[in-house]
């Protein structure tokens, strides 16, 4: 590569996978412009998703297990909650984070320009900037815009009630009922947060159970604590339509089977999903190609019709996950540096950052099933967990999905306590292709949670200290010897 | 913007030296103009612009090694584009019903024989290789770009079983092109390791050797390290080209490989330098040059129709003849940077003047060093003629994997005895090297007597050939 001539890339957008490109690109000797609205980079992650969410989270988790340490004989009392101050933490956490990327990013000479980006053609953007329009030239673009909240039809309702993620975020209040649209992660993360707040929480499910696409003996213990800790889960059930009404707004569900019902709440929170972030881009003015639920079509290097435009995370297809985001943003950095790079995945961790978590990576049973792939399960449950017993958390469950025949690691879900930290290891195993008996001799910290791993890779071969099953490997013999 | 890669030079090859950079930023490119000379194992080749624009950027130097895929230049405004940018990976996305979609306009005789012998010999010289080569149709790049391979909406992790393999051992299969769904482990469980990677990536383009030949040394042969040549006198080191080395090794293996026969004949070429002359105008009216070796080409093949043995390759690993039903006969040609040696497609199929046209183009070609790739493989037999330069007879080396070649030395006025008085008569040495492996000497005599007979008697090739 002549070294006169750097690449001009040009990233619109600078989250999870628009920072990272850019940063990365700089590191490759390109001439970088970043571009997004915000002042610092950040992206929806850091301002208004995963981190502040994150946030609210541990102070809820923290209500709540003050409230649980009664039964170990310690008593806190009511918790006084200055949500002021709440508010104002969560705030000071998003600000150190994305202030430090803007560090970071001056330091690795990444132009930032603050405004908004539209394609001219596939070799200028234009770029509004506080009323004034910069143009852009570049040899290759990143497209990074991610994703918005989705309100179709009888959801989008404007009022100051009707909430989407980044509004429940903000936390202006705690109301006394809290309706929430969708039991995805988004609604149960939330649900988990204005619950311990002290809201009156109800989720309204289209489909007949919580985080559709998880595997179900996962999301069990989940939804049984979920249960607890609302007051409602109506599954089966649609929102037909809503209305403000002054004091609050006016629902109207229509279950599956029964009647139609109204019931007015002070709030409602819409989390049905997210949609791909294009608009106002001038994609029409280059070759790029959307699918036909409005994602950008990319290649494995993450490029799109246009051979000049990438595109990286939530905007170039599911899963819509951050961490995808910026391993894409590698991928295309690379490639635009004319390596030969792809994405290609063995294993995408998923956490809900719900308490318990629920996190996988890989193949799910459901998967398997689905594709027919033939598969062993071998599950260890947290109540054979010294360390789980010990936490008070032994609703949980690991378990790990086996290629049958080679016994490698396809998958790996868990729920409970710190799944989120946990799946990491299963990253590992299934991207290394470990084995079943690689997971079982590597020693494991006792007492952790991380041993459960270990117990399940112990249960599939009928060895399992802890836990008595009649699994695949009934017989011990079969197991490896150390 | 788009970029340009570097197309499939043909099957086998997957890198070059760049010897020459055409272009620089700022140039407009046209469609076909060269960019770049580079050097292969086979040949110096002009890399010709598939894409049209004003370069942008120029991602290569002289003395780079270059692989196929590799991005050589940025362009802006590009206007006729084409898909190998997108998929350098993607093997399918060229179906194997298109047998070399490549620049090089080669015939395939392997369709043309449906008969059992050469669909036998089809797969091993002729193997259709999916190809991503420069098009040359102009088109909307909107509509060239989009692949087939393109599936933005099923994340690896939960479409199917990953490869068996840690993330390093995938990025290595990628980054030297090998196919990692078709690498057998040898690890627990059929786990596939760095080893497993590079052995596969040696093993596929070799697979058709029946000996490993990668240096250029003979296999199998330790070569007693060199003595220190400038205790004895001043020297000089040169570097050899890539063309040399591959020479080099290919002489090597054969050599090594194939235990030669030389059997040496003289033949009377009076009649047949007779009809040479009087024909001789009718060959340059068509732009050809009617030279001897243009009419051994055909009596060649017509010798080959006649002793299929000698148009064929040795299996040593199934032990099977593979006997081909096409005669590619490859003339050597000696140029500046060495022996090049461009083939003859379908010489059975074509007329003397015809093929008097077609080697004068090659040779030309072959000289000035814009032979293809293609036009220098899939050879059957070869022909060469040290006639020009004196030599009378030699022992020349078969061009692995062949069985067989005829080597032409100078003819001469000769005094011969016949019907009882001295007559001059031209007489030609001819020098026939086979592979004893396969071919007796008795059988060599056959061949070569049949080839001087024809020559003598130029008729016999329509009576028997």
């Amino acid at each position: 590569m002549t070294s006169e001539q750097p690449i001009r890339l040009a990233v619109i957008g600078a989250g999870p996978g628009g920072y990272p490109a850019a940063f990365l690109a700089a590191e490759y000797g390109m001439d970088v412009t970043l571009i997004d609205p915000e002042e610092h980079p950040g992206g929806v992650c850091l301002y208004r998703g995963c981190i502040p969410s994150k946030a609210l989270l541990h102070a809820a988790r923290l209500i709540r297990e003050s409230r649980e340490a009664e039964a170990w004989g310690i008593r806190f009392g009511q918790p006084e909650i200055d949500l002021d101050e709440l508010r104002a933490w969560k705030d000071r956490v998003v600000g150190r984070l994305v202030g430090g990327l803007g560090t970071l990013a001056r330091q690795r000479k990444v132009e930032h320009i603050r405004g908004m980006a539209r394609f001219r053609d596939a070799q200028t953007l234009h770029v509004r900037r506080d009323g004034e329009l910069v143009e852009v030239g570049f040899d290759a673009a990143i497209v990074a815009t991610g994703s918005v909240p989705l309100a179709p039809g009888a959801l989008r309702v404007d009022s100051p009630r009707v909430m989407d993620s980044t509004a429940a975020l903000e936390l202006h209040n705690v109301p006394q009922t809290l309706l929430i649209v969708g039991g995805g992660y988004i609604g149960l993360e939330m649900a988990t947060v204005y619950s311990a707040l002290g809201s009156e929480v109800t989720i309204v499910e289209m489909t007949s159970g919580l985080l559709p696409g998880a595997d179900r003996d996962l999301v069990t213990p989940l939804a049984r604590v979920v249960e607890d800790g609302v007051a409602e889960v109506l599954l089966d059930t649609r929102v037909t339509s809503m209305e403000d009404v002054g004091d609050g707004v006016r629902v109207t569900l229509q279950p599956a089977t029964g009647d139609e019902e109204t019931r007015t709440v002070e709030k409602v929170l819409v989390a049905v999903g997210r949609a791909p972030n294009t608009k106002d881009l001038g994609l029409e003015s280059t070759g790029v190609r959307l699918d036909a639920r409005g994602f950008i079509e990319v290649n494995e290097q993450r490029r799109t019709a246009e051979a000049s435009i990438y595109a990286v995370g939530d905007v170039a297809g599911h899963p819509m996950l951050a961490h995808k985001a910026t391993h894409e943003a590698r991928v295309a950095v690379e490639a635009i540096a004319g390596r030969p790079a792809a994405f290609a995945p063995a294993a995408i961790p998923a956490v809900v950052y719900t308490d318990p978590e629920l996190a996988w990576c890989g193949l799910t049973e459901l998967g398997a099933r689905e594709q027919g792939i033939e598969v062993d399960i071998a599950k260890f449950p947290w109540t054979a967990s010294g360390r789980a017993t010990t936490l008070g958390r032994t609703e949980g469950l690991t378990k790990l999905v086996l290629e049958r025949g080679t016994e490698r690691v396809l998958g790996v879900g868990i729920v409970g306590t710190n799944a989120g930290e946990l799946i990491a290891e299963g990253v590992l195993a299934v991207e290394m292709g470990a084995r079943a008996a690689d997971v079982q001799l590597a020693i494991h910290a006792h007492p952790t949670l991380s041993e459960t791993v270990m117990e399940s890779a112990e249960v599939f071969f009928g060895q399992s200290p802890h836990y008595a099953s009649r699994g695949r490997g009934a017989s011990a013999s079969r197991g490896p010897i150390a | 913007m788009a970029d340009f890669v570097l197309p499939e030079l043909g099957e086998g090859i997957e890198d070059a030296d760049v010897l020459k950079v055409l272009v620089a930023v700022g140039d407009a490119v046209e469609v076909d103009q060269p960019i770049l000379e580079i050097e292969t194992e086979k040949a110096t080749l002009d890399v010709p612009s598939s894409v049209a624009g004003t370069v942008t950027g120029v991602l290569v130097k002289v003395g780079d090694t270059i692989k196929v895929g590799q991005r050589l230049l940025t362009l802006d405004g590009a206007a006729s584009a084409s898909a190998p940018a997108e998929e350098p990976s993607a093997p399918e996305a060229a179906s194997s019903e298109e047998p070399r979609a490549g620049a090089a306009p080669v015939e395939a005789p392997a369709e043309e024989g449906p008969d059992q012998g050469a669909a036998e010999a089809a797969p091993v010289e002729r193997e259709p290789k999916p190809e991503v080569a420069a098009p040359a149709k102009g088109g909307e790049e909107r509509d060239a770009v989009p692949s087939v391979e393109q599936q933005p909406e099923a994340p690896a992790a939960s479409s199917s079983v990953p490869p068996f393999a840690s993330p390093t051992v995938r990025r290595l299969a990628r980054e030297i092109g090998v196919d990692i769904a078709r690498v057998r482990g040898s690890g627990p469980g059929g786990r596939i390791d760095e080893e497993d990677v590079k052995r596969a990536a040696r093993e596929a383009p070799r697979a058709a050797l029946a000996a490993p030949a990668s240096s250029t040394a003979a296999p199998g042969i330790e070569i007693p390290p060199l003595p220190e040549f400038a205790a004895f006198g001043p020297v000089e080191r040169e570097s050899l080209s890539r063309f040399r080395r591959t020479v080099a090794r290919n002489m090597a293996a054969s050599w090594a490989v194939v235990p030669h026969v030389t059997l040496h004949r003289t033949v009377d070429v009076t009649e047949l330098e007779a009809l040479r002359q009087r024909y001789k105008q009718r060959a340059a009216d068509a732009g050809g040059s009617l030279t001897v070796t243009v009419i051994l080409l055909k009596i060649v093949a017509a010798a080959l129709k006649a002793h299929p043995r000698f148009n064929a390759s040795l299996d040593m690993a199934s032990n099977e003849l593979i006997l081909k039903r096409y005669y590619d006969i490859g003339v050597a040609v000696d140029t500046e940077r060495g022996l090049t040696v461009p083939v003859i497609r379908g010489v059975d199929d074509k007329n003397i003047v015809e093929l008097s046209v077609e080697l004068s183009d090659l040779a030309e070609r072959a000289r000035d060093g814009s032979l293809t790739v293609d036009e220098m493989r899939g050879g059957t037999f070869t022909l060469t003629n040290l006639g020009g330069m004196g030599i009378g007879e030699f022992t020349p080396i078969i061009n692995y994997p062949e069985v067989a070649v005829l080597g032409v030395g100078r003819a001469q006025q000769v005094p011969v005895f016949e019907d009882g008085k001295w007559e001059p008569r031209l007489q030609m040495p001819l020098s026939l090297s086979h592979d004893h492996r396969i071919i007796d000497g008795a059988d060599g005599a056959r061949f070569l007597t049949w080839i001087a007979e024809a020559i003598a008697e130029p008729l016999l090739i329509a009576l028997e050939g």
